[in-house]
């Protein structure tokens, strides 16, 4: 504990008084971290839900679900989900997940509450856009939510929303009339909070670094998040846009993606013009790069806690891993067509698309090795945190090595819409980045609520989730091969019959995979209220997060200005004292 | 703890290998000309990932049960970084180039060249919930396609004229697929409402069908059967219903089944 009774505090703003302006409308940081990752809980536990009816329905197509049926009494009658409600489930699943959770809380929830912390400032650059982000995002996701109440109940046309289906109304399905307003109004609120982070946290990052701390003794974690913000900054300045123009088409007549001569039930529409792969353009140079933007933060996070447990730094230093982090962030804008191999566009710009897109497995597999190499050698410490880490490296390479597959057009001509493109991304995006979230929070947990989380629940945790996620995922690249088409609600076809029994071990898996899930939840609030108190470092780390208190006070550092003197992992350096140097320490003087 | 996760990871990865190398799920068989080649692709790179995969997560499982709560000396990767990095690029490098040189290969056979110029030419829509194939008729010339004509309930699912388009009047419109074995055939692929798809995985031949835009389409059939043609687009409540018959018969066969059309 450093004294900072003494000195005065030193932020610009007085410290909020009364519940409001603390707890809600706040300008803190730390405050706006937590309220971005309670957001995201409260997100995946509903996505999680989703998933479940859904792969319930693809097990046990006519099972009435109790209960149901008052959630949506046109949907689900009796209980038993309609074949398009069944598109509603999905479409909602995976625009939660995609936006509200792995965007959420990797990159808004951990980078808020961190990067500030990390670089030694007291806030981010702009607390007002800051507080703004945030309740942008919360009313985008009311908005979102919104659509499961609405008369013809949530759109159809999943988290990609490709036009013609999402563009023409109501006619062309239920759940496209104000469920597809919704969406759009939805993930366009969404666009404007996530510009107002990314601004602020590439602000930040430039401006307010306390003395010493170069870009070279940014913490990985930091990094990621500045390299996440710059690609999030052009991602939604392009979606935001689209989505624009998607609700014009919709509600004011105009014709962006809707060609001429559309019939839609037995009806001539009016448009004339536009063009739906103009859409899938829009979307995919905004998509492809949202999925770095979800996984590169779980990069950052697992660079930055791993050596906390190896207790050596990363093999290849900072440099490499930054530079993985740079170029993927880079590639990820040249190879948006990789999502459009069969989509009608000129088949020569696949082989165009189809070459940068397997160049970025170098970046990657750079990435992996030096992940891997670190542990070699390594004082290998078992905590629920550093157990992710380990499943996060695990998973990244299953996900990874099917996107070999994909890459080639002439194979993803068989692939492209199976199973096996869901068994991919949700390996490389979705679970590589949960799993990236959940070592953080056991990680970070006791700094954000002062308080330790229960390590033998973490690891029950972890083994029952990094067990059930290869049954569920695994099983899918199966699926995939055999020609199982994704987005149908039942199986009615003759040649996917023989797979429902996959089918159905992998909703039990998912349902056994997502029950473990509330060990977490249980652990999270036992501990946000019972648990042991924290101490400053509990996991003899280094960067600044962990020169203050748990949780840290109301300007970072108690008015104390830190002065860097070291890089953010030395672990086990010659000559130093102990087995690791803090950021801050002036007498420690690297061998280099 | 070292030594059960590392065990457990050896584990999952057989298990996950296991059902690939026995092919206890694999791919419909391939009755297409082109086909052969998507699935000698698909084999090469199942090898060479498949080595990467096993190998990496090995690696992983050897590392943490050498590793996990050692308390020795740490040591570092012997020969630094730099040979590590050089290794993954080149490893990677070399497996880029050759899946992206024989790749193109097997996707520009499909996509790019030119289909065969006597190529029997069917004519396709789709539309929420169903396709419709349509033939040339005796006079081997398409009726011109008005949208404001299209109507299901006449059975009017291309939006012909006959009255008015002389070439309309004999073309014959189906809702199979059916065509000659070993002959080319051309597609052109219309959609009507939605993006739909045509997909049939024992051609190994996946395409999109965008409205308002027509989409070439070829391929060759090697052997006589039926198999299901179906939509990978979501296109509405119906998408997991969306599906046609590919019909293949000999050549005679054909012709028989082409005569009665068009006597109807």
């Amino acid at each position: 504990m450093h004294d900072m009774s003494a000195e005065p505090a030193v932020h610009h703003l007085s410290p909020p008084q009364g519940f409001i302006r603390k707890h809600v409308f706040s300008l803190d940081h730390k405050v706006i971290g937590l309220q971005y990752y309670g957001l995201a809980l409260a997100a995946v536990f509903i996505g999680m839900v989703l998933s479940w009816l859904m792969r319930l329905h693809l097990g046990w197509a006519s099972l009435a679900i109790p209960g149901l049926q008052h959630l949506s009494p046109n949907g689900a009658p009796g209980g038993v989900i309609t074949p398009e409600y069944y598109l509603s489930l999905m479409t909602m699943h995976g625009t939660i997940m995609v936006f509200f959770v792995l965007t959420n809380a990797p990159f808004a929830g951990f980078g808020n509450y961190f990067l500030p912390i990390q670089v030694g400032a007291e806030d981010m650059a702009f607390p007002r856009f800051n507080m703004m982000s945030f309740w942008v995002t919360f009313v985008a996701f009311l908005v979102l939510i919104a659509a499961f109440f609405v008369h013809d109940g949530p759109p159809i046309s999943g988290w990609t929303s490709y036009a013609t289906l999402s563009s023409v109304g109501g006619i062309s399905g239920p759940g496209e009339a104000m469920g597809q307003n919704l969406w759009a109004v939805s993930i366009a609120l969404f666009c404007v909070g996530q510009l107002l982070g990314s601004l602020n946290f590439i602000a930040t990052t430039l401006d307010l670094r306390t003395k010493g701390m170069t870009l070279g003794r940014m913490p990985l974690s930091t990094w990621a998040w500045f390299i996440t913000a710059c690609i999030g900054l052009l991602a939604f300045a392009d979606l935001l846009p689209a989505t624009i123009l998607l609700i014009l088409d919709r509600t004011a007549g105009t014709s962006f993606f809707n060609p001429a001569g559309m019939v839609v039930s037995d009806t001539l529409l009016p448009h004339s013009g536009g063009s739906p792969l103009l859409w899938q353009h829009l979307f995919w140079f905004f998509g492809h790069p949202e999925v770095y933007i979800a996984i590169i933060p779980g990069f950052g996070i697992v660079s930055h806690i791993l050596p906390a447990f190896t207790r050596k730094p990363l093999l290849g230093g900072m440099r490499v891993m930054i530079g993985c982090l740079i170029a993927a962030g880079f590639l990820s804008y040249m190879v948006w067509g990789h999502h459009m191999f069969v989509s009608g566009m000129n088949p020569f710009s696949a082989v165009l698309f189809s070459v940068p897109t397997l160049i970025i497995t170098i970046p990657f597999t750079v990435a992996t090795l030096m992940f891997l190499g670190s542990i070699y050698g390594a004082n290998l410490r078992f905590t629920s945190a550093s157990l992710f880490c380990l499943g996060f490296v695990s998973v990244f390479i299953s996900g990874g090595i099917s996107g070999f597959f994909l890459a080639q057009p002439s194979i993803d001509t068989y692939l492209h819409a199976t199973y096996f493109v869901v068994a991919h991304f949700h390996f490389v995006m979705a679970v590589a980045a949960i799993f990236g979230i959940f070592a953080a929070t056991y990680f970070w947990m006791p700094k954000m609520i002062g308080r330790m989380m229960n390590d033998t629940l973490g690891k029950l945790h972890f083994w029952l989730t990094f067990i059930g996620v290869y049954c569920i995922f695994m099983p899918m690249h199966y699926l995939g091969i055999a020609g199982n088409v994704r987005r149908y609600a039942s199986f009615t076809d003759d040649y996917l019959v023989p797979l429902i029994p996959v089918h159905k071990f992998i909703t039990i898996a998912a349902l056994l995979t997502g029950a473990a899930q509330f060990i977490f939840l249980y652990n999270l609030i036992h501990t946000r209220w019972w648990g042991p108190l924290a101490p400053e470092n509990p996991w003899e780390a280094t960067s600044l997060e962990w020169s203050t208190t748990s949780p840290p006070p109301f300007d970072n550092f108690g008015g104390r200005h830190l002065i860097v003197h070291q890089g953010p992992y030395e672990y086990n350096a010659e000559g130093a004292a102990q087995d690791y140097v803090m950021q801050t320490d002036p007498d420690f003087v690297a061998r280099s | 703890m070292g030594k059960f996760f590392a065990i457990l990871l050896i584990i999952i990865t057989l298990v996950s290998v296991y059902p690939i190398v026995t092919h206890m799920w694999w791919m419909p068989e391939v009755v297409s000309a082109h086909g052969p080649a998507v699935d000698h692709q698909l084999d090469e790179t199942m090898i060479g990932s498949g080595v990467l995969f096993i190998t990496s997560q090995f690696v992983l499982a050897g590392f943490i049960w050498a590793f996990g709560n050692h308390k020795g000396k740490i040591k570092n990767w012997p020969g630094g970084h730099r040979p590590v990095v050089a290794f993954g690029i080149i490893l990677v490098g070399l497996e880029i180039l050759s899946l992206s040189f024989v790749g193109s290969k097997v996707w520009a056979s499909m996509y790019i060249t030119k289909p065969d110029l006597n190529a029997l030419h069917v004519d396709v829509q789709a539309e929420q919930f169903a396709f419709f194939f349509r033939y040339a008729g005796p006079d081997g010339v398409f009726g011109s396609i008005h949208p404001d004509k299209i109507n299901d309930g006449s059975g009017n699912y291309f939006g012909l004229d006959p009255e008015n388009d002389v070439a309309a009047r004999d073309d014959i419109v189906v809702g199979t697929l059916t065509i000659p074995v070993d002959t080319p055939i051309l597609l052109t692929l219309h959609s009507k409402d939605m993006i739909h798809n045509f997909y049939v995985p024992e051609l190994r031949i996946q395409q999109d069908i965008v409205p308002g835009i027509d989409i070439p389409l070829h391929f060759t059939a090697t052997k006589t059967g039926k198999w299901e043609i179906v939509c990978t687009q979501l296109c509405g409540l119906g998408h997991y219903s969306m599906k046609a018959y590919l019909q293949v018969m000999s050549k005679p066969e054909y012709d028989d089944w082409l005569k009665q059309q068009s006597g109807d």
